[in-house]
């Protein structure tokens, strides 16, 4: 360990693992953020401004302009998630500010994610446990059904093929076509909710993705439809959703992600032809391990001036 | 055909038994209150029995009817029927192949997913509104697991290809070793158990086959192993499962089938590391139809003394 590192403050923004925190307190000074009460988060960041030289964001919580205005020491963000809409880039960009993410390890989980929500909205996975623990059901056949993906990075090519072992017919929507690939490719959400049984979202949160899923695209999908979400809460609009599976206009949904989570809505919360998850995609221990050690290795990289190991900027 | 006797043995699905009812003269097993007084003013009329996985037609049964030609089962199983009983009377047996082969697939990897991944416990989370108190825990990841399965039949080899495109190693046991796959064979369940993570039973049940899931092997799989059984109960030794789940001497399980359904032991319902389902391997609406079909299509074959579309004896 480089001498005086233990005297460089590392912000973290949520709890993520015992093994991050523990990794990075004994490399860095480590200040965490979310034992400090909502209301003393200002005095917080004006008193350690000085020391406070990285942030360790995630997928929930990240550097957002009003963080990075508050740390003018701010040299490099290190996002404990593949996700970036919760750290303002574009500003990080402006201030010469290094982000990095970990793009790889999760992608199985939230691929096999993806897949479990599908199979448990369909075939009513919940439900029946709940039935024969105590509490007659109409199950959809999973395999051969049609698949269409938005997004079709890492985390969607993952699930394709994962899709793809249970004979499903693969399509997408991306900004792009993607060249070389046999999956078909629909140039608007709606035309590919027209082709698709079951649409997954796997996109990353933009501007442009906000509320992609809409009510039109719902409409599309019809009411054999499933929607799964492992992304982000807001490229659905959530009200239409509820209502659409309220009112049975759409077959149901597997959902890791809601638009202002922790936050349920109540109708959601009731329906039987939705499967929930508090968005899980990528909490198992074997890739919690490997996300922290990537967060820690670009920080150690970073201040021992060596190449970052996954930039984005 | 509407003279021709058919016995239904239990209620098994509508449409079946409206198209039984409207094609020939149907008589319904379950309804009777005095079975036995039943076959004997009866028992001369029925020449064919439709069964499935609860009830079909034992050395009793076919002895109380001496015109009985043909046994149509509503499964692929054949463990409720006596084969040789069947083929030394030349009665002739068919079942349900290859058209529930996908759901059962599906479901065993549904299940395999759901337990590693805590899904009905996730779901319950955030319905119960926990989530705004707190993260869920991390669970286990599916994806590179090792997956070994005992029978490599239709179903076996489905379940296969779908775990491989999960990076799942594949291994099996079975009578003998498969002279067209590159599935790695081990020649005892109890090694096969002690090499892989997830063992699932995808075998016939037979005299050999019952109780081969017994402590040794549930040991040998181990803390961190889990057991799926989308076979028959009977596959496992049901007491001794239970102990090992609430001892931890084995990881999870996710159970599709019981010794004696649909009695279920009430030890696993307060179990988070299991998945439980009311037999539900074939449950689709898709499935059931193809499945409802191909029991009358064989019917009206062997009545019209045309070829069985899928006879097993």
């Amino acid at each position: 360990m480089m001498a005086g590192e233990l005297t460089i403050g590392v912000l973290q923004m949520r709890p993520l693992s015992t093994y991050l925190q523990e990794e990075i307190s004994k490399r860095f000074l480590l200040f965490k953020y979310w034992q400090v009460p909502p209301d003393l988060r200002r005095e917080f960041l004006a008193e350690h401004a000085a020391s406070i030289k990285a942030v360790v964001a995630d997928g929930v919580r990240g550097a957002d302009s009003d963080l990075i205005d508050a740390l003018p020491h701010l040299e490099i963000v290190s996002s404990h998630s593949s996700g970036l809409d919760k750290t303002d880039l574009n500003k990080c960009r402006e201030n010469g500010i290094r982000v990095t993410y970990t793009p790889h390890a999760m992608t199985d989980d939230v691929a096999d994610l993806a897949i479990l929500l599908a199979l448990a909205t369909m075939r009513r996975i919940c439900g029946a446990d709940t039935f024969v623990r105590r509490v007659p059901l109409m199950l959809l056949q999973f395999s051969g059904k049609s698949v269409g993906i938005i997004g079709l990075g890492r985390i969607g090519s993952a699930i394709a093929r994962r899709a793809e072992a249970f004979g499903c017919s693969i399509s997408y929507h991306s900004r792009q076509p993607k060249p070389n690939l046999r999956y078909k490719y629909c140039s608007s959400v709606i035309d590919l909710a027209s082709n698709s049984q079951i649409l997954i979202v796997a996109s990353a949160l933009t501007q442009e993705t906000h509320h992609i899923v809409n009510r039109e695209v719902i409409d599309a999908l019809g009411e054999d439809g499933i929607i799964v979400n492992i992304a982000r809460g807001s490229q659905i609009d959530e009200s239409e959703l509820v209502s659409a599976l309220a009112e049975r206009r759409l077959g149901g949904a597997g959902l890791d992600v809601l638009e202002h989570e922790p936050e349920v809505p109540d109708l959601l919360s009731k329906l039987d032809n939705v499967v929930l998850s508090p968005h899980v995609g990528a909490n198992t221990s074997e890739t919690r391990k490997a996300m922290a050690d990537l967060v820690v290795g670009n920080l150690e990289a970073y201040f021992s001036n060596k190449p970052l190991l996954t930039p984005v900027l | 055909m509407e003279a021709i006797g058919v016995l239904m043995m239990c209620p098994m699905n509508n449409y079946l038994e409206e198209e039984l009812d409207r094609r020939f003269k149907l008589f319904r097993y379950w309804t009777q209150p005095r079975k036995r007084e039943f076959l004997t003013q009866h028992g001369e009329s029925i020449r064919a029995v439709v069964g499935n996985a609860s009830a079909g037609a034992d050395a009793v049964l076919i002895d109380a009817l001496p015109k009985l030609e043909i046994v149509s089962s509503y499964s692929v199983g054949l463990d409720k029927i006596d084969l040789i009983k069947c083929e030394e009377k030349g009665i002739r047996v068919t079942n349900t192949p290859d058209v529930l082969t996908d759901d059962v697939a599906d479901l065993a990897i549904g299940l395999m997913l759901a337990v590693l991944r805590r899904i009905c416990v996730c779901d319950k989370y955030v319905r119960s509104g926990k989530w705004k108190h707190g993260d869920f825990k991390l669970t286990t990841k599916f994806s590179g697991k090792r997956v070994g399965i005992i029978g490599l039949g239709r179903i076996g080899l489905a379940i296969a290809k779908r775990a491989e495109a999960f990076d799942c190693p594949i291994s099996y046991y079975s009578r003998s070793k498969k002279s067209n796959t590159n599935y790695k064979y081990y020649e005892s369940l109890i090694e096969l158990a002690s090499n892989c993570d997830i063992l699932v039973v995808a075998c016939a049940l037979t005299p050999e086959t019952t109780h081969i899931v017994n402590r040794e092997v549930m040991n040998a799989l181990g803390p961190n192993g889990v057991l799926i059984n989308i076979g028959r109960g009977p596959h496992v030794d049901e007491p001794e499962l239970v102990s090992a789940l609430v001892e931890g001497r084995l990881g999870g399980a996710g159970l599709d089938v019981f010794e004696k359904e649909p009695h279920v032991p009430e030890q696993l319902f307060k179990l988070e590391n299991v998945v439980l389902l009311p037999h539900v391997g074939s449950g689709t609406v898709e499935t059931r139809i193809a499945m409802a079909d191909l029991v009358l299509g064989n019917l009206e074959a062997y009545f019209a003394n045309k070829p069985l579309l899928t006879p097993v004896v």
